[in-house]
This record gives structure tokens, sequence and C-alpha cells, in this order.
């Protein structure tokens, strides 16, 4: 009962049909699933394990960790096989186990059974593509020694016709020495199969079954002295008093001093260490072992001699391919560049216009949820709870579903064709000037319609500093919440004074201005957080151009499902605390009972609104004071009073104090605080005259005017690079696993914001003189 | 006389040589399948004339220039 005891710090599974008929209890077994990027990876594991993955991320890092239970099913049960619940861990794409990256460190960890929290595979599942078998077979022939018992799935091997290429299943299997099943995950053909040979192996390894142990041969592709080296190492490292095992001395010696696996490995051992290690790479270089072209060049030794026999290309040339003619037109540098930017505008269009409609119906029901409850809940603490924390928090966070899945919709079918790393190959040079690799552009592209998808979009930019930096300026990008608050300043405050014969408007260039401002300070921001936050080589940009191929619909639909999912249950619930947070700090602790009595009245007055005109009307006017007398008093309020000092030199009252603080949650929300503060009553929004005539006819104490041509353009330039979007926080929270950066974001973004909202009141202030 | 890889033109076909450096880069080069001995073929540039597309080892593979003019070729 090894196997049980290895599993035991499993988490705890919950009850399934799959595993529990007559058999008795179902055994636990992990099973990683491995294999380079684009090889149908993800396809794969949801065809294992359905839709329904669990997604975390590995202690302190950003890779993330998703797991799945196997769906067995009856069919593939047997009395006479053991029963099994097995837990599918799908591990980073990679090309490679050299431990470069993190997401290559935590492969080779969970594969070790060194990663906390998950037990020690059982068996791997390495997903190979059928058509490029040859580069492929590299990742396996590193997992090989590893020994894990390993299957390897043949994968897209629907495709391989197309492509020339003519491989023997069975021939390789002997040649390799372990299973080969033939898959094609996006049509769900080979699953069974995988799924059978799977259990069988994991029957095998049961020692209780007394089968023999299927571990597959390592590669042993390595010449003897290399071997003998490595053994020396080991017991030198044992003698250290450092236990490394074979294959992390192999790493060690093999892979970049200054790399990943040094740093994990050996967590920066003395120079003792380092200068061994160079002994030795010295010692086996003069034997003509050179480091790392030895061990590519005895790899895919390894694999010419395993697929000689196996595999055969059409020699026809390769131009005739399909793909390939595709190729030429899309990647062409003017109409390929043409036809980016027309998809670009076409998704940007979809984020922003066609996100628009549930958006609103989103609202609408939000407004109608709204108004049902009222109905049910008399004025209280009890019914803003209910009305103004939960229901806007939930509605805060619903609001966010159409924008995610559009793009996610996009970005599945673009990856899945194939176009996804032509788009990066095109925008590459432009955006490695700001330090970024092409991958950055479409997450900072999808920004301006929100920052939320956009973040979420960085996964797939791989390279880890490519990605941080991404997440960290995708904020500054001017999303679509920020124009409620423009179009506000702008149609109160900027004059509509127009050049060229009206074709030029004052309006429309402070509007441009604004957009386009968040993104020019981005420039010098990157290329700040490259120098000094993420310093470096300029990353690696080798990248795979996978063939086009027709977009699995199951493949689209999943990842939108997923993404979407994720979302909900993991910003979701911090978007929402925050919701209610700000609700109660604007709430308490003043005393509501008089706006609750005036409600109430206001409320039996309604039934018959034609023949209380008047009263309601100055009913209204009074509700409107007090809410702003009470938002005043709470703590939301005295907090703003108390950093009225801190904004005046933005040209800002307490009162604007007040609404930017109470806009954390959401940009936009100031809008509608502003309508409260002023005493207008909420449901005013940005093209509401009432509230531009209010904010105009504001003053200070002695009199003069608050709100000049100055302020107003403060107020805007502060929005635009502020980071007062809770949900974006959140999001930054989730996907970098860290508080760091979500509070270095706020910090670095508030931070801009203040000071460029002071250089333009100040010059504006002076200037307009 | 060996040329660097970056050098080649569209459509010009060379064998590998040698990646220099000992560094990740030249390790993740080679896991790509840039090994010398191995057939590679300049496929087109990017609209800003880098990264530069190629096909070896039967797939495509994108480098920007800087990472090409690590392998040195022989042209056919």
């Amino acid at each position: 009962m090894v196997r049980q005891s290895i599993s035991s710090n499993s988490p705890p599974k919950g009850n399934s049909s799959s595993g529990e008929t007559q058999g008795g209890v179902p055994r636990n077994a992990t099973v990683a699933l491995i294999g380079n990027p684009n090889t149908g990876k993800s396809s794969l594991f949801n065809a294992l394990c359905g839709a329904n993955a669990r997604v975390g991320n590995y202690a302190g890092v950003t890779v993330e960790h998703k797991t799945g239970r196997l769906q067995v099913g009856d069919r593939l049960s047997s009395p006479n096989r053991a029963q099994w619940q097995v837990e599918v861990v799908d591990l980073p794409g990679t090309y490679s186990l050299a431990a470069r990256s993190a997401d290559e460190a935590v492969s080779v960890e969970v594969l070790a059974g060194e990663m906390p929290g998950v037990p020690k595979p059982d068996a791997v599942i390495v997903i190979l593509d059928s058509t490029n078998l040859e580069r492929n077979l590299y990742l396996l022939s590193q997992v090989l020694e590893l020994r894990i018992p390993v299957i390897a799935a043949l994968n897209m091997w629907d495709r391989i016709d197309a492509e020339g290429v003519r491989i023997d299943p069975s021939k390789l299997s002997k040649s390799l020495g372990l299973p080969v099943i033939c898959t094609s995950a996006s049509n769900r053909t080979g699953i069974d199969e995988l799924k059978i040979q799977l259990l069988e192996m994991l029957d095998r390894k049961d020692p209780s079954l007394g089968l023999p142990d299927s571990t597959s041969l390592a590669s042993g592709c390595f010449p003897e002295a290399f071997g003998k080296s490595v053994d020396g190492l080991v017991d030198w490292f044992a003698s250290e008093g450092i236990a490394l095992n074979r294959f992390q001395v192999e790493r060690l010696l093999i892979d970049d001093p200054q790399g990943h696996s040094f740093r994990v490995i050996a967590k920066d051992q003395s120079s003792t260490v380092q200068s061994k290690i160079s002994e030795v790479r010295d010692a086996l270089k003069s034997q003509g072992l050179a480091i790392p072209l030895f061990e590519t060049r005895c790899r895919y030794g390894w694999i010419k001699s395993r697929i000689s026999g196996v595999l055969e290309r059409d020699s026809r040339p390769r131009e005739h391919s399909t793909s390939d003619k595709i190729d030429r037109w899309l990647t062409h540098r003017w109409i390929g560049l043409l036809f980016f930017l027309v998809l670009m505008f076409l998704l940007f269009q979809s984020i922003t216009l066609v996100a628009d409609w549930p958006m609103k119906l989103i609202e609408e029901a939000q407004g109608f949820l709204g108004a049902w409850i009222e109905s049910w809940v008399p004025p209280g603490p009890l019914r803003s709870l209910l009305v103004e924390g939960v229901l806007a928090g939930v509605g805060g966070v619903v609001v966010f579903l159409p924008q995610i899945a559009i793009l996610f919709l996009f970005i599945g079918i673009l990856e899945d064709c194939g176009y996804m790393s032509r788009a990066a190959f095109m925008m590459d040079k432009f955006m490695s000037v700001l330090g970024m690799s092409g991958k950055s552009f479409l997450p900072l592209m999808s920004s301006f319609a929100c920052a939320i998808p956009g973040i979420m979009a960085t996964r797939t930019i791989e390279n880890r500093k490519d990605r941080m930096v991404t997440i960290l300026i995708a904020p500054l990008m001017s999303c679509s919440a920020r124009w409620p608050v423009y179009v506000l300043m702008v149609s109160a405050f900027v004059p509509p004074l127009t050049a060229l014969n009206g074709w030029l408007s004052l309006r429309g260039a402070v509007l441009f201005g604004m957009v386009s401002l968040g993104s020019v300070v981005a420039i010098p921001v990157a290329w700040f957080l490259k120098r000094f936050l993420f310093p470096g080589e300029p990353s690696a940009f080798v990248m795979e151009l996978s063939s086009y191929k027709w977009p699995s619909w199951r493949v689209v639909f999943a990842r939108v499902w997923e993404r979407v999912q994720a979302f909900v249950l993991r910003a979701g619930t911090l978007i929402f605390v925050t919701s209610v947070l700000v609700w109660a700090a604007a709430y308490f602790p003043a005393n509501h009972a008089q706006l609750d009595a005036m409600v109430s009245q206001m409320e039996s007055l309604s039934t018959d609104p034609q023949g209380h005109k008047a009263e309601i009307e100055t009913l209204v006017e009074q509700i409107n004071r007090e809410k702003s007398r009470l938002i005043e008093q709470s703590f939301l309020g005295r907090a703003g009073n108390a950093i009225a000092p801190l904004v005046r030199p933005l040209g800002w009252d307490g009162k604007i104090g007040i609404a930017v603080l109470a806009s954390f949650p959401a940009r936009e929300v100031i809008v509608a605080t502003l309508g409260t503060i002023y005493a207008l009553g909420s449901g005013v929004d940005e093209s509401n005259d009432g509230l531009a005539d209010q904010l105009r006819a504001a003053t200070w104490p002695d009199g003069t005017l608050v709100f000049s041509l100055a302020t107003a353009l403060s107020i805007m330039v502060f929005f635009a690079l502020c980071a007062q979007c809770a949900s974006t926080l959140m999001t930054i929270r989730r996907e970098t696993n860290s508080w760091v950066w979500p509070i270095f974001s706020f910090l670095y973004m508030t931070t801009l914001a203040y000071v460029g909202a002071w250089v333009t009141y100040q010059v504006v202030s002076v200037w307009s003189l | 006389m060996p040329s660097s890889l970056d050098e080649l033109n569209e459509g010009e076909r060379a064998v590998i040589s040698e990646v220099t450096g000992a560094d990740s880069l030249s390790a993740r080069l080679l896991e790509m399948g840039l090994l010398p001995g191995e057939t590679i073929e300049m496929i087109g540039k990017a609209p800003m004339g880098d990264p530069i597309e190629y096909m070896v080892f039967h797939y495509r593979i994108s480098l920007r220039k800087h990472e090409a003019k690590r392998v040195l070729v022989e042209r056919e």
C-alpha cells in the first residue's frame, strides 16, 4: 500500500461517481500532464477531466496551478481493474525542463515530488505534437530521466496527413519503450484509449498487484563520461551536506549558473559549489562535452535514432501547404499589418460596443432588483446594505463579464487557429522599443476598453518580466470607465470653441488628450520598471509559429468559460468585499433616522405622484440635502475633509476629496458621488445638466467658485492616471498572486495622478489668469 | 565563409555551423532545434524588419535579429 501512503497528503476528495463501484475504496493517484506550448494540452486536459478544473497558483509564484479529476465513467471501469481516483495536474507548457523560467521550475518540482501540496505523480502523460514530433520528443527525453512511468499522447493526429507526416505508432512505442496513444484532443478522439492505458499503467505500478513495474527506460542518451561526472558530483554534494538527486545535479551542471536552476536547486549555495561545478564543466569540456551544446546534441541524436524507420515526411516542398500560403499573406509586410490593424479595430469595437448592450442589461437588472428590494425592505441600514452595498457589489463584478467573455472569445479563436503568435511577431519590434515583446500588444490594447480583461490576457505572455511590466502599465490605458468623468468635466467646464470651420473642437481635443495621456505616460513608466524593477538582458523572443488550423469551438468556449469562472471566483469575491466596505465607510456612523423617515414619507406620497407634485419636489430636495449632510458626516466624509489640505494644491475642495475617496471601487462612481454631495440625489449621470450647473455654482467658503477650467482639467488628469479601480487592483492581486503588486500599482499611479493633477492645476491657473 | 543567420535573404537556405555563446539564450536556441548541421530557411521579416521568421526542424520559428546573430551559418 505504498501508493496510498504517498497520495495521502493529496487534497480531500469529494464523492465521485467514477471510482466507487463494488471494488471497495478507490485508490488515489496523481498524474501530471506536460507538453510543449501549442500542442493542445489544455484541450486534452479538458477532454480528460471535463470543464471543472480547479485553478489556483503555486505557492509564491505567478504560475497557474490547474488540477482536475480524471473522468473515468462506467464504460471504462471493469471488475478486474482496480478503482482509481486520479488527480490530473496540468503543468505549464514548456519546451524543456532546464528550469530557466518559473514555469519550467514548477514543472520540475512537481515531477520530482517536491512541490508542497502536490503528491509526487504516479505517472506522466507527455503530450506531443504529431506534426512536429522531432522537437517535441526533446521534452520527453528529459521527462524520462525522472524515472516516472510515461505515456506519450501523439496529439493532433488528425492533422498529420495534411502536414505530409507518416508515423507508425506501434513502432514508435517499441522504439521509445513506452505506451503511445494517438489522440486528437479537439475532436475528442483517442481519449478513452488514453484513459484505459493510464488506468492499466496505474494497476501495473501498484505493487499489491504483483505486476512488473513499467517504469520506462531512462533515455540513456548521454555518454558515459557525463554519467560518471554526475555520479561524482552527487557524492560531492552529499559530502557537503546537500541532498540532491541525479536529475537536479545534471541540471546544475548543464544550465546557466545565473539561471533559475542555480537559484532554486542550489538555493544560491556558496561559491564553492560554483567553483566545483565549473571545475567539472572544464573537465567535461576537455573530453569534448561542451556545455550547453552537448546536451542538445545528445538528445537530438537520441531522438533521431528513435524515429528512424518510424517517421517519414513527404519530400514535397512545404510551400504547397495551405497554411504556408495563408501565412505568406498574413505576415506580409503591408497586407499582414493592415489585416492585423483591422482585426484589432474589430476586437476593440466588440469589447466596447457589443459588450455595451449586455452591460446595459445588467445595469437595468440591477436597477430592477434594487427597486424590488426597496418594495420589500423598509428604509434603514438593511435596505441600504442590500441595495447600495451588496447589489452594487455584485453588479460591479457581473458588469465586467461581457467584456471578459468577448475578449477571451477573440483570444481563444486567435490562439487556437495559430494567428496569435503571428500578431506578436508583427508587433514585436514596436513593443520591444518599450522593453516588452509583441505578446504585450493585445493585452495593452484590450486595456483601452477595460484593464481587467487586459490584465487577465497577459497570461499569454510566457516571459515573467514582460508579463509583470505589462500588468503594471495596463491600468494606465484609458479604459471606458474614465469616459463618464471626462464627459462630465468637459461638458461643464471646457468652452465649446471650434476651429477650422468646426472640424476641430476644443472639447474633442481635450478628450483626445485625456485618452492619450495614460498611454504616453506608460512609456517612461515601462522603461523605468524594466530598468529598475525587472532588470536583465532583453528577454529571448524565440517563438514557435505553429501552422494555421480551424479553431475548435470546444477549445474556444472552454477557455471563455474558464476565464469567466476564474474572474468571478477569484477576483469577484475581493471586488465584492471592497464595494461593501466602501459602502459601510460612506454609511456609518451618521444617524440616518431622519433620512429614513423622509424616504418613507416620499414612498407613501409616490402612490399618487400627480396629487402631491409640490410636496414631492420639496421632499426630494430635502432628501438630497440630508444625504449630502450624512455622507459628509460618515467615515468617508471625515476622511475626505481630513485630506482637504492635501488636495487643496490640486484646486479641489473637501467635497471633491470625498467623491474621489468614494470612487475607489470604480472611477465612474465619482459622477454619482458628486451628484450626492452636491445634493442632487443619486441617479445622475454624466450628461445631467443639473449636475454640471451645480458644479459650476459650487463656491469656496469665501464665495469664490470652486470649479474652474484648471480644477476640471486637474480632476481629469488625476482620473487618467490614478488607480481608482478596486476591481483592477484585485485582478492584479489574483494574477500576480501577491499583495505587493496591487499596492505598488496603487501607490505609483496615485503618485503620478497627484503630481500630474498638481502640475496641471498650477500651469492652467497661471495660464488662464 | 560563415555568415550570421540574420544576413540570409528571403527564401534563402543555409546550414547551421555554430550557435555562439554559452548562456541560456544559446541553450534555448539549441533546444529549439537550431543544431549545427541542420538546414534553415529564411521565410520573411516582420513589418518593421525584426523579428525574422525561419523554417528549421520542420517547423517555423521567429527570432529577433540579435538572437539570429548568435547563429552562424554556411550559405548554400
